[in-house]
């Protein structure tokens, strides 16, 4: 049997408000236990919520980023279940009448094959807080410090066919929000959690086969290998003879498995209904235009820009615009270096590796932008080779200071004087006059290659500084003589 | 001089021959001798009231005082008052002190008026009788074998008792209005939104508002003004200025058209109450209003929506009485379950748990339609009637119960007999109108109300009618025997 898969996802954005969507109290992460929680975070008897405005103009922003309707009138609905870590007993969410309604983001996929997956709907929620279990020696503790963060809610639909492209679907997701600045897209801290609806069919069936939530997975890596793992299990079952039931299940990363939380029946029934504390939110067009005034360039524009304007590759746009801070890193640098395609060449290059083996993240790099840049326009002018300009890289990585302080303290000022480079040639002629006679006598479409002994030769012997076109150039001019 | 109204006293303190000490003295000494009887106050706070009212005596002879400043009041024990106890009448928040005050309170205090302490209450404000408190019933001093009426009995009792100067209430569909009917005082339910929620208990959010329990209406214009006002901490509030109630109450009530509501007049009505409020209206008529007869056709579904809606509200509002962070918990639970099941059951008294499980009936998954929006669609229905009713009239009028106070437990095993009390007011809450009721000629003996209701934030025509017929009238000076 040929199977189909599936998957439609909810993602959880926390928005990147100061204060918490219906308190005052600060969001922000890793304070001590409970020492941002107010009275309203705490559900003390007789407080009452209020809306924060800037939620609301986060939540509008990401309609129009995905172009979709944003209501003119949206309701907060009370979504009724105890748990310890929801001080009132019910979350204040919105059920009937979101804020975003029906809008689409087009994902690609490696073959540079394009597909467009909607978006059924986002709602602004309350998140909860967290119940620690450490700790406390069989007791749990609660922290409030979360519980009241505002939580853009997106679901899609169930328009994904494969792990791979739920998960190019959630990094779009994750690259709007970051780049409309509303969610910090800090991962690890739950900033952008995600939860999958997977199910399978017979290739060729209409209706839906009964699918499975996956909870609260967040990190991208981690959703390809629940949904592939879940979609195993789940034609396992089948082509057992058995039935696949509606359950909420929760992916271990540890194990690579996912296992059953609850069932339907289990399912809590959230008796929704209109929060009488909050009236309906009604957003005008005058609203509408304000936020939309204030929207930054959105990815896809940008990566178009990046092609058109810098002459990029579509790889390289693709690669340099998926965070807005890395697009920002290298519109800096490349203004300065003078030169984009090589300025490209080194943020993805030399920099992302060393990005990638420190950890650390764009913002932070111990090279700046501004830095770069220069380090590129000293090999765009000639003053040191890009062999070098690998060394002066990492001295500056390790703090040594600028590019042109490294140039000059380490003495690296590429030799460009033709007189000084001929001496090094004729030197390095006279040494090996074996070399010269085979070089000449053979094929000249071997030649090119066995240049490069003469090159490494002379570079050795000026310490890599000498300029390696003129070096090419003296060389080929002496040799063919 | 404990007989004096509010604006009696404020004069005499106004003139230098009181001070607010002497006052507040006085009535802690009345509660002290007299509420045993009632069981109207949970808490007297004595020493803080002593202090505060110092305080207004102090603001008086610097030139800065109100009408409030220095009269002792008492609180409704479901609004939150910092370091005091706020019980809401259950067991659930017997060893709850408030970490803050509400702001009624606030402004009260801001405006000088001395807290006495809080009152009794029908737990968390579900109850006709005040019999559901978990301190014990109060008793009407009328006729302390009969109740005051609830939710807000204690602050009826302890006014009508002449055991404080006025008091605030909360009314979610007749708790102000009904035990002001019968303990033959004066209760505004404002418009909803006029007076914050904020560090009100909920529990019908939807339909909760506070008001205040006083001796006139001249009273009640000096209490509304103190209490009322736009809070950005309450969504709900309403962002329009307080009118100038008292400078309205002197306005003449001639050519005002009285609507007089045919569906609150007929069966059910015990004759004695019809005959009363058919005296006030004779009265009013007297003064030159115009009688009319108006109808409320959706009126008779008022009590079953209600009786979805405010349930549907409270099962939500007191989820969050779990054990958890404050109120009871019960002892060594064994697990999470057993802690909320055994708190909330331990905590919780019998009308309250009824009402949270018709409540959470009435929103379940495929009852939703047929329970909830139904209700929300009488809502509708009724504001209607009311808007079509104000067409013909400036102010609506009724008996505001069907009939005097009861028997202490004659109704306590009937819930629908007790739901039935607040059928002519429960209506107002529905559509959000403003409603108070003032003493008609007594019955048998037993105070009788008549209820005045206004369109949204008319509030100043209300008290103005029923201060031009106190001008006339001296049914709300009557005292009940033993606390004259």
């Amino acid at each position: 049997m040929q199977w189909e898969t599936v998957i439609g996802l909810e993602i959880h954005t926390q928005l990147a408000t100061c204060s918490k969507i219906f308190s005052g109290s600060s969001t922000a992460f890793g304070a001590a236990p409970n020492t941002q929680a107010s009275l309203i975070d705490l559900a003390m008897p007789g407080v009452l919520p209020v809306l924060n405005r800037d939620a609301v103009r986060m939540a509008v922003r990401f309609g129009k980023a995905i172009d979709a309707q944003v209501a003119e009138r949206s309701v907060f609905a009370r979504k009724n279940y105890f748990y310890p870590d929801l001080p009132k007993g019910y979350q204040i969410s919105q059920y009937e009448l979101p804020i975003v309604g029906e809008g689409a983001v087009e994902i690609r996929l490696e073959d540079d094959v394009c597909k467009t997956v909607g978006v059924t709907r986002a709602h602004l929620e309350e998140d909860a807080g967290k119940s620690l279990h450490e700790d406390f020696q069989g007791l749990t503790g609660i922290d409030l410090n979360r519980a009241g963060t505002p939580l853009l809610e997106i679901v899609s639909e169930p328009d994904m066919r494969s792990a791979r492209e739920a998960v190019a679907y959630a990094k779009k997701i994750y690259q709007i929000v970051t780049y409309i600045g509303i969610c910090d897209g800090n991962m690890q801290e739950g900033s952008f959690r995600m939860d999958a609806n997977v199910s399978i069919r017979p290739k060729g069936q209409a209706e839906f086969g009964t699918r499975a939530e996956l909870k609260n997975i967040n990190s991208f890596r981690f959703l390809e290998k629940a949904i592939n793992f879940e979609v195993e299990r789940q034609i396992e079952v089948l082509e057992d003879g058995g039935k696949v039931v509606q359950e909420t299940r929760l992916y271990d990363a540890n194990k690579d498995e996912t296992r059953s939380m609850r069932s339907k029946e289990e399912a809590n029934d959230y008796r929704y209904f209109p929060d009488p504390d909050l009236l309906p939110v009604e957003i005008d067009q005058a609203f509408i235009d304000e936020v939309v005034a204030e929207m930054p360039e959105l990815p896809d524009a940008r990566r178009a820009r990046f092609e058109a304007g810098y002459g990029l590759s579509a790889y390289d746009a693709d690669v340099l615009t998926s965070s807005r801070t890395q697009a920002n890193y290298f519109e800096t640098a490349a203004q300065i270096a003078g030169d984009a395609k090589l300025t490209a060449n080194w943020v993805m290059g030399e920099l992302a590796a060393a990005l990638n083996k420190t950890g650390a993240e764009i913002d932070d790099s111990p090279v700046d932008a501004p830095a770069l840049g220069q380090l590129v326009a000293r090999i765009s002018d000639n003053t040191i080779s890009g062999k070098i300009a690998k060394d002066v890289f990492a001295a500056m990585w390790e703090g040594e200071g600028s590019a042109d302080a490294v140039i000059e303290a380490k003495g690296l000022k590429q030799i460009t004087d033709s007189g000084a480079i001929e001496a090094l040639v004729d030197e390095v002629l006279a040494a090996n006059p074996g070399q010269v006679e085979n070089y000449r006598a053979a094929d000249p479409a071997k030649q090119p290659k066995m240049l490069g002994f003469f090159v490494g030769q002379i570079m050795k012997k000026s310490q890599g500084k000498a300029n390696p076109q003129q070096v090419n150039a003296l060389l080929r001019q002496k040799l063919g003589a | 001089m404990h007989d004096k109204t509010l604006t009696q006293l404020a004069a005499a303190m106004s003139a230098g021959e009181l001070s607010s000490v002497e006052l507040t003295h006085l009535m802690l000494q009345r509660i002290a001798a007299q509420d045993a009887a009632l069981n109207s106050f949970v808490s007297v706070t004595e020493e803080a009231a002593l202090a505060q009212a110092k305080v207004a005596d102090e603001r008086r002879a610097a030139g800065d005082a109100g009408p409030l400043t220095g009269i002792p009041i008492a609180h409704k024990d479901i609004f939150c008052t910092q370091d005091v106890l706020t019980s809401c009448g259950s067991r659930m928040l017997e060893n709850f002190i408030a970490p803050y005050d509400a702001t009624v309170v606030a402004n009260l205090q801001a405006a000088g008026a001395v807290m006495l302490g809080k009152t009794n209450m029908d737990e968390f404000a579900m109850g006709s009788s005040n019999e559901t408190s978990y301190f014990g019933p109060v008793r009407n001093p009328w006729d302390t074998e009969t109740v005051p009426g609830g939710s807000s009995g204690g602050s009826a009792a302890a006014v009508a008792a002449r055991l404080c100067v006025a008091a605030t209430g909360t009314d979610t569909g007749g708790s102000i209005r009904q035990p002001a009917a019968l303990t033959g005082i004066t209760g505004l339910k404002p418009t909803y939104g006029r007076c914050s929620r904020w560090g009100m208990v909920a529990f019908a959010s939807s339909l909760d508002q506070a008001g205040p329990m006083t001796r006139s209406a001249e009273d009640a214009a000096l209490m509304l003004a103190g209490m009322a006002g736009f809070d950005e901490r309450d969504s709900t509030s309403a962002q329009r200025p307080v009118d100038d109630y008292a400078a309205a109450l002197s306005n003449p009530v001639k050519g005002v058209r009285i609507g007089v509501v045919q569906e609150f007049m007929g069966e059910g009505l015990a004759a004695g109450v019809a005959s009363s409020v058919t005296a006030a209206l004779d009265e009013l008529r007297r003064l030159g209003a115009e009688i009319v007869e108006v109808s409320l056709p959706n009126a008779g579904l008022s009590v079953p929506a209600y009786y979805v809606v405010a349930p549907a509200e409270c099962s939500s509002n007191l989820a969050r009485f779990d054990g958890v962070r404050y109120g009871h918990r019960c002892a060594d639970p064994s697990d999470l379950e057993d802690l909320y099941k055994r708190s909330r059951s331990e905590g919780f008294g019998p009308e309250v748990k009824r009402r949270i499980m018709i409540g959470t009936y009435a929103l379940s998954a495929g009852y939703y339609d047929a329970y909830y929006l139904k209700a929300q669609k009488v809502r509708q229905l009724i504001a209607k009637d009311f808007r079509q009713a104000f067409e013909q009239c400036d102010v609506i009028a009724s008996p505001t119960t069907p009939d005097t106070a009861f028997r202490l437990g004659d109704k306590a095993d009937d819930p629908v007999s007790m739901y039935l009390q607040d059928i002519y007011t429960i209506a107002v809450n529905l559509a959000g109108l403003p409603a108070l009721s003032i003493p008609a000629p007594a019955s048998g003996g037993m105070p009788v109300g008549l209820q005045l209701i206004g369109e949204v934030f008319d509030e100043a025509r209300l008290l103005n009618v029923a201060h031009q017929l106190q001008s006339v009238t001296d049914w709300h000076q009557q005292a009940p025997a033993g606390f004259e």
